[in-house]
């Protein structure tokens, strides 16, 4: 457990004994390499790794100092942050990863979707799979007078996102929100609602909800256990989407600057360590993960999208090599356009009721996402010779360039948000209010 | 051997035997408190009884038990695989063990990676102290995971503590309203009203006043331990108001006009008369609450995500893996188990301070 590089001038870290938060998901990765690998202790900190509920616990935890930090959903620091169902200021130094979710129907949606599906020459369905086929399902439950119901995890998450964008992009409306009626179901032609989690395979078996969108291993599971049969992933709806973050409070970071540097080294530490050399050391990763202190799941079901590939029907395994991406494609890095992009959705569906100036956008984000931390750890671990310059985008003002790589292909660009919320079909534009 | 000898030799041994077998008797009250009732008729026997009489008691107080745990583990072990889950069939008495040895050699390996903290921690210090910087040492408790047994022991200390503040609340004003009719009048509604209570009812309401009232975080009680304790106490104690009410109630009159001739206080009335002839109700009524507590400790544990066996059974539950079932089994047995011994427990103490019984 040797540290790699030489040892360097330690942080003078105001807070070592520290309490962080996780959701049982594969993307909790980054934090548990990095206290099994000892990237915290080299770093000074004595961790104590808590598996929590559901998300919103978690955020309590945060919120009220039981936690000093947690597994985010992306959306959860920018909502509690613009009052959002909570109101605290969260920051994040650090992305923990891309992608990483899918969406997954009961075996009885499937069947009703498959005779539309077009096949490719081994005939498999051709992918991605748009919404559309979803709708003889719709319209069958809506003849039995049953309504269609979606688990996603959280009203902020990524997938509740996710989920909407490709229900809109395939012509269903996933309802809107309003101060009023925070349901999210309004005008809606399914309905979506939140589920835990590691709850969702068995919410699905007893037929409480038809599908959801979550992240792995329980698009897997649903796999191994015969109950279901993913049908996207979210590669597919936007190719390298940002994930999960690293959240704690503004007042934390504020008096415990160092800590928060030194907790940001250990996380990139431990993200390059799970992509490095082409994801040779996922195995291990998984290893850990299926620890039931961690994730707990069985090895195998998690090493399914650990190791890159991805099982859609039973035995319908395809190569996604960029299905968890930590590292690669400056994944840590806290880009303001993530952030902006989350807020666009947010305003798309209702959850922020009126229109916000383009500058508005960029505030909030700057005001969260806080590159100044992540650059000063780099710029260490680059020193101690653990990481390489060219690993890091020093020069980045904060945004991606623009990218249409979205299954409607829509283009986005995190400069001009307004212009963005206005290019779609389904959703509210500049002046509607939900 | 002269014959006079050989009689009084013969009554002597008849002595030992007969104070052998009043010792014998003596401590089957408290073996069969302790739930070893089966060992005395095999005391006896070892003694020289009448086999046969002495079988016939281990038959009733052994073998049947055995038998129905032998039918039940057979019953299990053939219907467990014919139920499919999604996390594969139901395990057996085999699985359910092997994952206890499993859970068992978690325990092992999270003292082991304990050990090497603290080795790599001296390491440092060491290093420290070798290099001139004696600033730089640092004392730090290991942040490891919670094993099976630290939650057990969690739980017992958290169910100990809801079970201290239960009896400490319950036992006065249990006197108070067996001593006075107004003030039973009074309380009678209020224990009525909260007695059918769930604990997952009270949780959200404790959770949040104990947030605000608990500020001051000692190390020993952290405040999830005292929300869910707070948990049990008011689930726990009804039945000990209750019981201690009635025992207190139903004193012999004599006694009380006595107390009255005597011109005792009331200090020395409680003291010398209540307490003494309530004694045993006020046991009957501790024993319910600590059944009661305990149960409702392991669904407060899993609500609140408090440390405990409650929460090792819902992390196992989120888990999904194939070995979730056989360990939430093995929790289960634990915590029955562990009920059993806290209910042995209060029936011993409760022999031990009741004079009728034992006298």
């Amino acid at each position: 457990m040797a540290p790699l590089g030489a040892q360097a001038e330690m942080l003078d870290v105001e807070k070592d004994e520290l309490k962080f938060g996780f959701i049982k998901l594969t993307d909790m990765a980054p934090l548990a390499v990095a206290y099994e690998l000892g990237y915290f202790e080299d770093e000074g900190l004595f961790v104590t790794l808590e598996p929590q509920a559901n998300w919103k616990v978690l955020l309590d935890g945060v919120i009220t100092g039981e936690l000093d930090g947690a597994h985010m959903l992306a959306g959860q620091p920018l909502a509690a942050t613009i009052g959002y169902g909570t109101q605290a200021h969260i920051v994040t130094p650090f992305s923990m990863d891309l992608n990483g979710n899918a969406i997954t129907v009961s075996n009885a949606v499937w069947e009703l979707m498959k005779p539309s599906l077009a096949t490719d020459a081994q005939g498999l369905p051709q992918h991605p799979i748009s919404a559309e086929a979803l709708k003889p399902a719709i319209e069958s439950f809506a003849a039995e007078g049953r309504p269609f119901n979606l688990g996603m995890v959280f009203p902020v998450s990524t997938h509740n996102y996710e989920l909407r964008y490709w229900l809109a992009a395939g012509g269903i409306n996933p309802g809107f929100y309003s101060p009023e009626d925070v349901s999210g179901q309004i005008g809606a032609d399914v309905y979506l609602s939140v589920t835990p989690p590691p709850q969702m395979p068995a919410t699905l078996e007893a037929g409480t909800i038809d599908g959801y969108a979550v992240g792995e291993p329980w698009n897997q599971a649903a796999v191994f256990k015969k109950i279901g049969v993913p049908v996207i992933t979210d590669y597919e709806i936007w190719k390298n989407n940002p994930e999960k973050v690293f959240g704690m409070t503004a007042d934390f970071v504020e008096q415990n600057p160092n800590t928060a540097i030194a907790v940001t080294k250990a996380l990139i530490r431990a993200a390059k360590w799970l992509d490095e050399n082409d994801n040779a050391n996922r195995g291990e990763a998984v290893d850990i993960l299926a620890r039931p202190d961690y994730v707990g799941a069985d090895a195998a079901v998690i090493a399914n999208s650990m190791t890159g590939t991805f099982e859609y029907e039973q035995g319908d395994k395809r190569e996604v090599p960029d299905f968890n991406v930590f590292y690669r494609h400056f994944a840590t890095y806290p880009y303001y356009s993530d952030a902006v992009w989350y807020l666009t959705q947010m305003r798309r569906w209702g959850q922020i009721a009126e229109d916000k100036p383009d500058d508005w956008y960029a505030d909030v984000a700057k005001s969260v996402y806080r590159p100044d931390i992540y650059l000063k750890a780099a710029r260490m671990l680059v020193d101690e010779g653990l990481i390489d310059e060219a690993d890091v985008p020093w020069d980045s003002d904060g945004y991606r360039p623009a990218t249409a790589d979205f299954i409607d292909g829509v283009s986005y660009d995190g400069r001009t948000p307004n212009a963005y919320i206005d290019s779609f079909a389904i959703g509210l534009k500049t002046g509607e209010t939900p | 051997m002269s014959i006079v000898s050989d009689v009084s030799g013969r009554s002597r041994s008849d002595q030992r035997r007969q104070k052998l077998f009043a010792a014998i008797n003596r401590a089957s009250a408290w073996l069969s408190a302790l739930g070893l009732g089966w060992l005395t008729p095999l005391l006896k026997i070892a003694a020289g009884d009448d086999p046969r009489e002495q079988l016939g008691e281990l038959r009733d107080s052994l073998v049947f038990p055995l038998m129905g745990i032998v039918l039940f583990l057979t019953a299990w072990a053939m219907l467990a695989p014919q139920v499919q889950t999604s996390l594969g069939a139901i395990p057996g008495p085999a699985q359910v063990w092997e994952q206890a040895g499993a859970l068992w050699q978690d325990h092992v390996a999270e003292r082991e990676k304990e050990a090497s903290f603290y080795a790599r921690q001296d390491e440092r210090n060491a290093e420290a102290v070798a290099e001139g910087r004696p600033e730089d040492v640092k004392l730090r408790a290991y942040t490891g995971k919670p094993t099976f047994l630290d939650q057990i022991l969690t739980s017992l200390k958290t169910v100990g503590l809801g079970f201290l503040i239960a009896t400490a609340v319950a036992v006065p004003l249990g006197i108070a309203s067996g001593l006075s009719r107004p003030f039973n009048g009074a309380l009678n509604p209020l224990v009525q009203l909260f007695k059918p209570v769930s604990p997952l009812a009270w949780l959200p309401i404790v959770t949040m006043i104990v947030s605000a009232v608990y500020v001051d975080v000692n190390e020993a009680f952290p405040k999830a331990l005292v929300i869910s304790a707070v948990t049990v106490t008011l689930c726990s104690l009804w039945p000990t108001l209750i019981n201690t009410a009635l025992g207190v109630a139903s004193i012999d009159k004599d006694l009380v006009n006595v107390g009255k001739v005597l011109q005792l206080s009331t200090l020395t009335t409680i003291s010398k008369l209540v307490l003494p002839s309530a004694l045993p109700l006020i046991f009957t009524g501790l024993r319910l609450s600590l059944g009661v507590g305990w149960m409702v400790l392991i669904a407060a544990e899993m609500l609140a995500q408090n440390p405990g066996l409650g929460k090792f059974v819902w992390d196992e539950f989120q888990n999904g893996s194939s070995n979730s079932l056989a360990r939430i089994m093995v929790a289960v047995l634990t915590i029955g188990t562990i009920g059993f011994m806290l209910d042995r427990v209060m029936f011993t103490l409760q022999t031990a301070f009741t004079f009728s019984s034992n006298r």
